[in-house]
């Protein structure tokens, strides 16, 4: 653990400041970070170092998800003690505040999508106001939840879940299920299978068409889960990178790249809600 | 790195979110919006309509006025008349009643001298006949002299 091992190498800090919360099945035989070889029937632990990779899939980042729901959780309780208290008369300051990104989000939702259906704008504004909450953690110094929780004796803090892949994969998957049920729903099975093979190139290039399609169709939340991971992690990156710095110089950098930072991660936010939108109306259009 | 049951987790949560956002926030809020808007129509409406009222108003006093001044002006006009005609009216029964005043003056001033005359004239033949008796003396026939008397009289 990082409060006990003394002194770290840069590379050391880096790799733990990367390193999530994992609580999953370590399997039996395993040697630990302590050099402890794991018994019979395996032990349910928090992973150390590298051992999350031996958990395989059935283990959770409780830090991605305590994180990430506090935050969503925060959303939904402002936004409905707002909803709450909506009046059409003079709006107050958190009301303003709310209507005003509330606004913001419809019209980009009615510019775009141009069918009826209840659901679109109101996960657009999950997708936005959840995802801009996650990475404004990134503006968070680097050190000061890691360090606390590291008091608290846990040794692995990631705050900014949209750093984790599993986060941003589990969005892009949630908002392409929604793209494949709604292409059939609109299109019926059929419709949706003629528009992934008899297009571009017609009926006898079929394979082809089928193949290229595909291709599309997984491009979409694969791009939408990396994209948001991509910028968020390489952000995370440079703030611990800079956080190597001796005290007294990191705001040089720190400042500067938190100050741009602001606009990444409302621009991401931004364009993960936008491409989501996008990507359910092309489900509803006919090609 | 690793893919793990986070990924899942992270979906059911979005899940939950979208579905919470759907049913207890977004109509809320969207419904102040909507409604809101209505009033601000209906307010810039009634602003509107109040304008079109206010001139309307405007342009029915000024009417009224150029009436009231126009109406006052006739008014004027005929008293005017009105007043010069009495004028003219007095004047004429003035002058009227000053030339009877003064025929009937001019009248009973002749009969006066007429009268002043005759009893002057009846005096002057007694007059002159008492003379001519004084200086006579003697019993003139009185028939005979008064005629001459009174040619001389009437000759005064």
């Amino acid at each position: 653990m990082a409060s006990e091992s003394g002194t770290l190498t840069s590379s050391e800090y880096i790799s733990h400041h990367l390193t999530n919360l994992t609580f999953g099945k370590l399997p039996e035989g395993t040697t630990r970070y302590d050099g402890s070889v794991v018994g019979e029937g395996g032990a349910w632990t928090f992973a150390h170092g590298g051992e999350a990779a031996d958990m395989g899939f059935w283990a959770i980042n409780v830090d991605t998800m305590g994180w990430s729901i506090v935050l969503g959780v925060f959303f939904l309780w402002l936004f409905r003690k707002v909803a709450k208290s909506a009046t059409s008369g003079v709006p107050g300051g958190t009301q303003n505040f709310v209507e005003t990104i509330i606004e913001f989000v419809d019209d980009n939702v009615k510019g775009i999508f141009h069918h009826k259906n209840p659901m679109i704008a109101p996960l657009s504004l999950t997708i936005f106001v959840w995802i801009f909450l996650m990475n404004t953690m990134d503006l968070v110094p680097v050190d000061w939840i890691p360090f606390i929780a590291a008091e608290m004796g846990i040794g692995y803090m990631k705050v900014v879940p949209t750093t984790d892949v599993n986060a941003t994969a589990g969005m892009a998957l949630s908002v392409f299920a929604l793209i494949i049920y709604y292409s059939i729903k609109q299109k019926g099975l059929g419709g949706f299978l003629a528009e992934l093979s008899f297009q571009p190139l017609g009926k006898a290039m079929l394979p082809f068409n089928l193949f290229l399609e595909l291709v599309g169709l997984l491009a979409k939340p694969i791009s939408l889960a990396l994209r948001l991971f991509g910028n968020m992690y390489a952000g995370e990156m440079i703030f611990i990178l800079i956080a190597l710095l001796p005290f007294w110089a990191q705001w040089v950098l720190s400042v500067p790249w938190a100050i741009f930072h602001i606009l990444v991660i409302t621009l991401q936010a931004f364009i993960f809600m936008v491409l989501t939108i996008v990507y359910l109306a092309m489900a509803y259009d006919h090609h | 790195m690793n893919i793990n049951l986070t990924i899942i987790g992270q979906a059911i949560a979005f899940a939950i979110f979208v579905m919470f956002c759907m049913k207890y926030v977004w109509p809320p809020i969207t419904a102040a919006l909507a409604e809101r808007k209505k009033k601000i129509a209906e307010g810039l409406d009634a602003a509107d309509r109040a304008e079109r009222d206010l001139q309307l108003a405007q342009e029915k006093a000024t009417e009224n006025m150029r009436k009231g001044k126009e109406e006052a002006a006739a008014i004027i006009e005929q008293a005017n008349k009105r007043a010069n005609q009495i004028i003219d009216e007095a004047k004429e029964k003035a002058l009227e009643e000053a030339n009877r005043v003064k025929a009937a003056k001019e009248a009973e001033l002749e009969q006066e001298v007429n009268q002043a005359r005759e009893a002057l004239r009846s005096q002057v033949a007694t007059l002159a006949l008492a003379g001519a008796e004084k200086v006579l003396e003697a019993s003139i026939d009185e028939k005979a002299h008064a005629q001459l008397v009174e040619k001389l009289a009437a000759e005064l």
